[in-house]
């Protein structure tokens, strides 16, 4: 199995056997992360930046630690407080940022299908950290890896996503990797925070907990906005957390080794209680560490390597 | 000054004929059509295979001049449609001034006169300063040339001015062109709604958003007895709505455009900002729907909706990128490809809803064969294949999301008033 | 590119006599071995580095410590691949700081290996030395590293490649040198 993408832009596209790899060489990788030195001459000489057009510390971070593990050069570019506001298109950005050099960006924007476009006007290799509410497929290669160290497996699992589906990529890209794996996958929420014919992407759509979550061994809770609820989708965050916020009572329609993930930041006492955040069935810090693993598994992959075959 | 089209397929659905003719143009005056019409003293067009046709109109061009002429101006824009086969457009007033008044209507057909090419057809606003709210001046727009009303781009949000459009109207026998659009249901779309948006995180734009406006201003048409003619009518429900109007009698028309017959909203899974318009590619079996209403009658007429965009409007992030395809000159190629070949259209309703179909309901002088009438001609080469190269346009808006596709099926020669002003995709 | 075999240099009598000779020769370098630690290189360094501490412990009666060292994020071809070899995990489960490590593989030859190996070895701890054990010696050294401990020196020239099959993972013992055909 080689891995021969210049860009990493969803799940959708990956296949089984590349999620695998992916996921396999993450193990090492975390074996790193626990060591005392925790660096590996790996990517030395390689550069990365990273772009972030839309807030996140968690995310970027974990790719800029991911890369210093590997020796790359890590930058990371500021974008609100830089050229946008001087109203440079994005096409002019990315060229300047090449022409410096680097190997390989990692962006994040607000809207969807922009890292598409980046990857299409730039020899630079892309890795999507999150667009729009399109996909953010390290954060479900994160979920599944975290979900296979648990289980053993990812195979046959039932996997159960609540929240606001509609807005969020994580939803999407963890529906996209974990149906190559033959998971029964359920998403639950306010009906007008599940998208318009979501059942045709292999998932069965809930608008009750209890439904939701008989049997499941995994439920990933989604982060919800409080913008959400200013939009007129929901009538007050205190109904939404009284219909949807994952609490003890909640797990015991769930399978009894049932694990909680959440893609942080956590809003405690809205989509999730403290209780569940922190009681044995969360996995969600061991997800932040996972996350800097697959992120180094995927840069390794992707960076390494020369772009043309050399014989022997 | 005798031009003979010489052994053509004439189709004039205009006068109930299709059959292998000549056509001869004496004084930019069709002059005859018959067999073997004496060729003494005639440049001869060797017409052997081709479709001679009444020259194409397209009612729903944006030329973007005045105000927007890095986008398109009325030389490019009539030289696009001259290429494109069309020997008439109606341009929409939504320019900079927008055509709410007689100076700018003037302008316009100053500058197409002087461009000297294909025939402008100015349509005005509904309301003045195309703000919805107060009636233009009607009247005097139709004395300077106008030849509908539409506030294009933008729906008429309240329903008192669109029926006192209707109302108004009636009077001159002109009909109101609606964009029929909920502003509120469609506010900040991408796409169509549905599983390909998704799929593609984009917020969707619900066929009803179409179809409630479509509903209002056919029962204000009913309730005025004025002309509603819907534009770029996109969706399955809207089309059952008009159907159902016109079995009760309402005055109502309606366009479709070649990119909703023929492409769907799963393209735009490569977020290729070409394919980003308003109304929205929609799915699959909105396009069965509209490719059977052209077949039994129910759409009148194609029309491009030709909207040309500069580069940067287009090269950048999706959800910034302007909505607009520019059409002319790949409208006639697309139908004959997509549609006329592949046995979905016949080629003698392709021709009425390119010529007679929009000329009757602007109640132009054109889209005819008649003898004594202007020599507008369409001819087309039903063999020509060609591939799409927006680089080649002569639009300043490539932006098509059918670039590099290879098309069959093309025009051969444009004639306006007797003139060949187009050959085989270039101007004469 | 192929290859085809010449001829079995080493058979299963013979790796096993050299093996328990490399274990004599531990223990009587380092005079006994309750500070050694043996670790071997992924892939075939690992059976040897056992069976080498099975033959220790016969000797001694001394079990030694072994790990196994996967040396792909170290070695110094990377860039020049044009995909990315497999990543193994390296499994040194116990505190290599002060020890005599004997690091363990099937065929010593540019060195790069060796040189991959211990740099992995110095992010892991501060070991008191390294020593290299080796089954085949096939010379071609393209760094300054040798060998502490040889099973056999076999002359080659750059056409050939020495296979080492062991019965863990090849289900064969054997060391069969082969000769390079083909270039692509």
């Amino acid at each position: 199995m080689k891995f021969n993408r210049k860009d990493l832009l969803g799940m959708r596209e990956l296949s089984r056997e590349e999620i695998q790899l992916i996921l396999d060489t993450a193990i090492p990788m975390k074996d790193v992360i626990k060591r005392d030195i925790k660096k590996v001459p790996t990517l030395r000489g390689k550069a990365m930046v990273t772009v972030f057009y839309e807030n996140s510390t968690r995310t970027r971070t974990s790719f800029e630690i991911a890369g210093k593990y590997l020796s790359a050069d890590t930058v990371n570019l500021a974008i609100s407080s830089s050229s946008v506001q001087k109203g440079e298109s994005l096409r002019d950005t990315i060229k300047t940022i090449e022409v410096m050099g680097f190997d390989l960006m990692v962006m994040r924007h607000s809207m969807s299908g922009t890292p598409q476009y980046v990857a299409r006007n730039t020899s630079m290799s892309v890795i999507n950290a999150g667009d729009g509410q399109h996909e953010h497929p390290t954060q479900a290669l994160l979920d599944m890896y975290s979900i296979r160290e648990s289980k053993g497996t990812l195979e046959g699992l039932k996997v159960a996503i609540v929240g606001d589906i509609l807005h969020s990529r994580v939803a999407r890209s963890n529906i996209y990797g974990l149906s190559k794996f033959g998971c029964e996958i359920r998403v639950v929420g306010p009906s007008t925070l599940i998208p318009p014919e979501v059942e045709r992407m292999g998932v069965k759509a809930y608008y009750s907990m209890e439904q939701a979550l008989r049997d499941v061994d995994v439920i990933n809770v989604l982060r919800i906005q409080r913008e959400r609820q200013e939009a007129g989708l929901f009538p007050s965050l205190d109904e939404y957390a009284n219909m949807y916020m994952l609490s003890n009572r909640h797990l015991k329609y769930a399978k009894e080794d049932v694990l909680v993930l959440h893609p942080g930041p956590m809003n405690r006492g809205v989509e999730i209680s403290s209780e569940v955040a922190e009681g044995s069935h969360s996995v969600i810090n061991e997800q932040v560490t996972n996350g800097v693993a697959v992120r180094m598994a995927l840069l390794f992959l992707m960076m390494g390597g020369s772009k043309d075959e050399i014989a022997g | 000054m005798r031009l003979l089209v010489k052994g053509g397929r004439v189709i004039d659905p205009d006068n109930d004929l299709d059959q292998i003719m000549d056509l001869l143009i004496e004084d930019g005056i069709i002059s005859q059509i018959g067999i073997d019409i004496d060729q003494t003293g005639a440049e001869v067009i060797d017409a052997r295979n081709m479709l001679v046709c009444p020259g194409f109109i397209d009612m729903h061009v944006h030329l973007r001049e005045p105000g927007f002429e890095y986008k398109e101006d009325i030389v490019t824009g009539t030289r696009a449609a001259a290429v494109g086969g069309f020997t008439a457009v109606c341009c929409m007033p939504n320019t900079q001034p927008v055509v709410d008044s007689a100076p700018v209507v003037r302008f316009i057909r100053e500058k197409a006169e002087k461009a000297g090419l294909v025939r402008v057809y100015p349509i005005g606003t509904i309301s003045k300063g195309q703000a919805g709210q107060e009636l233009s001046e009607v009247a005097d727009l139709l004395a300077a040339g106008c030849v509908a009303i539409s506030d294009d781009g933008k729906p008429v949000v309240k329903a008192n001015v669109m029926r006192n459009a209707l109302e108004y109207t009636k009077m001159f026998g002109i009909p109101v062109l609606s964009h029929c659009e909920d502003m509120e249901l469609s506010q900040d779309g991408q796409m169509h709604e549905g599983y390909f948006s998704t799929i593609y995180g984009l917020k969707g734009i619900p066929a009803a958003a179409e179809e409630l406006m479509v509903a209002r201003d056919i029962r204000l048409a009913e309730l005025t007895g004025g002309h509603i003619h819907i534009c770029h009518l996109s969706t399955k429900d809207s089309l059952e709505l008009v159907r159902q109007a016109r079995a009760r009698g309402v005055n109502v028309s309606c366009e479709v455009t070649p990119h909703h017959l023929t492409l769907s909203d799963e393209i735009l899974g490569d977020y290729d900002s070409d394919a980003k318009v308003n109304p929205p590619l929609r799915s699959a079996e909105h396009i069965q729907a509209l490719i059977e209403a052209l077949q039994d009658g129910t759409i009148d007429c194609i029309a491009t909706d030709h909207a040309p965009h500069h580069r940067e409007a287009k090269d950048c992030e999706f959800q910034l990128a302007a909505m607009g395809i520019s059409g002319l000159e790949t409208a006639v190629a697309v139908i004959m490809d997509r549609l006329v070949q592949e046995g979905q259209l016949d080629v003698y309703d392709m021709v009425r809803l390119f010529s007679c179909g929009p000329a009757d309901i602007l109640g132009l002088d054109g889209g005819t064969l008649n003898i004594g009438a202007r020599a507008d001609l369409t001819i087309i080469d039903p063999a020509a294949v060609r591939k799409v190269e927006p680089e080649k346009f002569q639009s300043k808006g490539k932006n098509t999301p059918f670039k590099g596709q290879i098309l069959t099926g093309w025009p051969y020669i444009t004639i306006v008033n007797g003139k060949i002003v187009a050959r085989e995709g270039s101007i004469v | 590119m192929g290859v085809r075999d010449k001829n079995t240099i080493m058979d299963e009598m013979a790796i096993k006599r050299a093996l328990t000779r490399i274990a004599h020769e531990i223990i009587e370098k380092n005079k006994g071995v309750d500070n050694v630690v043996l670790i071997g290189i992924r892939r075939r360094g690992g059976p040897l580095a056992y069976r080498l501490a099975e033959r220790i412990e016969a000797i001694e009666g001394i079990n030694v410590p072994v790990g196994i060292l996967d040396i792909t994020l170290y070695r110094d071809d990377l860039t020049t691949l044009a995909s990315q070899p497999l990543v193994h995990r390296t499994e040194v489960n116990f505190n290599i700081n002060h020890k005599t490590i004997v690091l363990v593989d099937d065929v010593l030859y540019t060195g790069r290996t060796v040189r991959a190996a211990m740099d992995a070895l110095m992010d892991l701890g501060r070991p008191k030395s390294i020593q290299l054990a080796v089954l085949v010696d096939r010379g071609h050294r393209e760094l300054p590293i040798k060998a502490d401990f040889i099973g056999k020196n076999v002359p080659t020239s750059k056409q050939e490649n020495i296979a080492v099959l062991v019965q863990e993972l090849d289900g064969d013992d054997k060391v069969i040198i082969q000769e390079i055909i083909g270039d692509s």
